[in-house]
């Protein structure tokens, strides 16, 4: 093993620890706490793949704004501090077995479709920030405005929903 | 390489077993950023492996956390409407489309069990009638 390697399965573990920590811990806030540490072992995972501006990107907007904004979920709507023991609906077991079912296969596949492929990470391009820049606002420059555009409808949508004062009157 | 594609498919694994298994809407939304973020590791890993030049895979995955962070701004919207409305954010709550002729079950605070299952209970009838009257007109018209 690589020491890149070596250093992308310890990260690995860590996001996967946490993130099955998310799912099955009985504390809200924590389930919030543990996927902070799933999404910032990703973003450790991208800069291994040498995708720097993306693990950027990642740690700005997903521990930046995502997780503030699920906070903010978990206080407006009153969740408890503390464990709580309803946390989970009934059907653990088919919710086991489904999850492990497309686990197993979605390692099969990769597994067997890409085993063979190998990618020498210590000589993959160095400091691709330049260049996927370069990519989005050449190449993919109409595609990144229609995304502003859809942040933007977004943004109107959610500010709609809250407001009580918008709509017909008999909605109120 | 192999690396990458093992972690993402088991990391969306997780993430859908948080789906299934939560009963707490925000929780459930949790979930669901663990599988886009699977995706977004797979996107990457693809891009490194074919050293693509236009970038394609980042540029999608810069994409995708864009749309992820309007969806989930949407989503919390919507859920505290829910619990306005409810003063719930169970989603096991909220059967209001559930079929009608299944056991009627205490849902939200506010309505009693017996309340909600004598209107589902003249829900049916009515809308047959409303649904064969139409249909018997034509005929006798001529």
């Amino acid at each position: 093993m690589t020491p890149a390697e070596v250093v992308f399965t310890l990260l690995g573990i860590v996001t996967l620890g946490s993130a099955v920590l998310a799912v099955t811990t009985r504390q809200i806030v924590h389930a919030a706490l543990w996927l902070v540490v799933a999404l910032g072992g990703l973003a450790g995972c991208y800069l291994v793949l040498t995708a720097e501006l993306v693990a950027v990107v990642q740690l700005l907007i997903y521990l930046g704004a995502v997780v503030v904004l699920l906070l903010f979920a978990v206080m407006v709507t009153r969740a408890p501090i503390g464990p709580v023991d309803d946390l989970d609906t009934g059907n653990r077991p088919a919710a086991l077995a489904v999850a492990f079912a497309t686990g197993g296969l979605l390692v099969a596949l990769l597994v067997d479709a890409f085993g063979r492929a190998y990618v020498d990470l210590s000589a993959a391009e160095r400091g691709s920030a330049e260049a996927v820049g370069a990519a989005v606002f050449r190449t993919w420059v109409l595609p990144f405005e229609v995304v502003s555009v859809l942040l933007l409808a977004a943004l109107v949508g959610a500010i709609v929903l809250s407001r009580r004062d918008v709509g017909t009157p008999d909605r109120r | 390489m192999l690396y990458p594609l093992v972690l993402a498919a088991l990391l969306f694994a997780v993430g859908l077993y948080g789906v299934l298994l939560r009963r707490n809407a925000v929780l459930v939304l949790m979930s669901v950023e663990l599988m886009l973020n699977a995706v977004n590791l797979l996107l990457v890993a693809f891009d490194v492996q074919l050293r693509d030049t236009l970038h394609t895979g980042q540029t999608l995955t810069l994409f995708v956390i864009v749309v992820a962070a309007a969806e989930v701004g949407l989503a919390l919207a919507i859920v505290l409407q829910v619990f306005r409305l409810r003063s719930t954010v169970a989603v096991d709550d909220l059967d209001l489309l559930r079929e009608p002729d299944t056991a009627p079950r205490p849902s939200w605070s506010g309505h009693g069990p017996g309340e909600v299952g004598s209107a589902r209970g003249e829900v049916g009838p009515a809308c047959g009638e409303v649904g064969s009257a139409p249909l018997g007109e034509p005929e006798r018209a001529p």
